[in-house]
């Protein structure tokens, strides 16, 4: 290994541990304000719209093959089924979407 | 009598939480793959493939940092670059602070290491008190799929057939979807937060913000504009 390499690998490894570590170290939530707790709380369900969208609609060139699997996502957890199954659905149905379009 | 609880609970919030993380751990999977494969085409060893899927743990990290060596960037550059990306572990880790249980800093230094997109949205959407037990089994799994699947793609040189791979490209998409449909079926601020959040990804995206500014953007104005809406509401 490469003494470069193995530089730039540990100096990735400290600048990714850090921001992961120093708020759930160092934050306590009584110091915090009410008003910054209670954005702080809406961060997962913001961030999963910002995940999925654009982003599903990347997934190859051909922007069907994110609408299909999204779609089939979409409708699999909208009827309840739970979350392994709802990736499985997904995963699936746009297989055999690839198996017949591409 | 107490602590026998506490450690039965411990246990079973491990369990708990290497369950809730097999989605995560199929859906690393063509990720993983692929960052192998590339990896080898970038001209990085096994070892150093290896080593950075074991001490990084970050999907958008490793792919943009072989990108970059592929161009020839320099060292500090590429750490420089990555800790910028990095700076959404920032805000989920202050998210997910206010949710988890109180435990001693060394424990929460154990599981912050495994912070990502996907154990953040998973364990951050679940009903009632995390544990850290719940945290060790959620990160542990996932952490596992992703260092074992690096090795793999690197070591077999070609990923899954091509079908099944392009299928697979959405199980990480998919999990997002399964994660937020029920609360958003639920509450319309859930729905609203995650809407204004996709907007303005999609915005910040076609002009041209890096990734990781985009999302770290759009979910902190979204989580901030739903709470002033809603303050002003309960004012009036």
């Amino acid at each position: 290994m490469s003494s470069t390499m193995l530089m730039i690998i540990l100096g990735l490894a400290i600048v990714t541990y850090i921001p992961r570590m120093i708020p759930l170290v160092f934050f306590k939530s009584e110091n915090i304000p009410s008003s910054v707790q209670n954005v702080l709380k809406n961060v997962p369900f913001a961030i999963l719209g910002a995940l999925i969208f654009p982003g599903v609609l990347t997934i190859s060139d051909n922007i069907m093959f994110g609408i299909v699997g999204a779609g089939a996502a979409f409708l699999a957890a909208y009827l309840g089924a739970n979350l392994i199954i709802v990736v499985m659905v997904s995963v699936s149905v746009l297989s055999t979407y690839a198996y017949f379009f591409s | 009598m107490q602590a026998i609880t506490s450690v039965t609970k411990s246990e079973s919030g491990f369990t708990e939480g290497l369950k809730a993380g097999i989605s995560i751990a199929i859906g690393y999977m063509p990720v993983a793959l692929t960052f192998g494969l590339l990896a080898r085409t970038t001209g990085l060893t096994l070892y150093e493939a290896v080593l950075m899927s074991v001490l990084v743990f970050a999907g958008a990290a490793q792919y943009i940092t072989l990108s970059l060596l592929a161009i020839g960037t320099g060292a500090f550059e590429i750490i420089f670059t990555i800790f910028i990306v990095n700076i959404r572990h920032l805000l989920m880790s202050a998210s997910i602070n206010e949710k988890v249980m109180e435990d001693t800093p060394w424990k929460k230094a154990i599981y912050a290491f495994g912070i990502t997109d996907e154990t953040f949205t998973v364990s951050a959407t679940k009903h009632g008190e995390i544990t850290t037990g719940y945290m060790y089994g959620l990160c542990l799994i996932s952490y596992s799929s992703w260092v074992a699947f690096t090795g793999g793609g690197y070591i077999v040189g070609a990923s899954l057939p091509s079908v099944v791979q392009q299928g697979m490209s959405v199980a990480l998409y998919a999990m997002f979807i399964g994660l937020l449909i029920p609360s958003a079926k639920k509450s319309r601020k859930v729905l609203f937060l995650a809407g204004v959040a996709a907007l303005l990804n999609s915005l910040f995206t076609w002009a041209h913000f890096s990734t990781g500014w985009a999302i770290v953007l759009a979910t902190l104005l979204s989580s901030i504009l739903v709470e002033w809406i809603i303050g002003r509401n309960k004012n009036e």
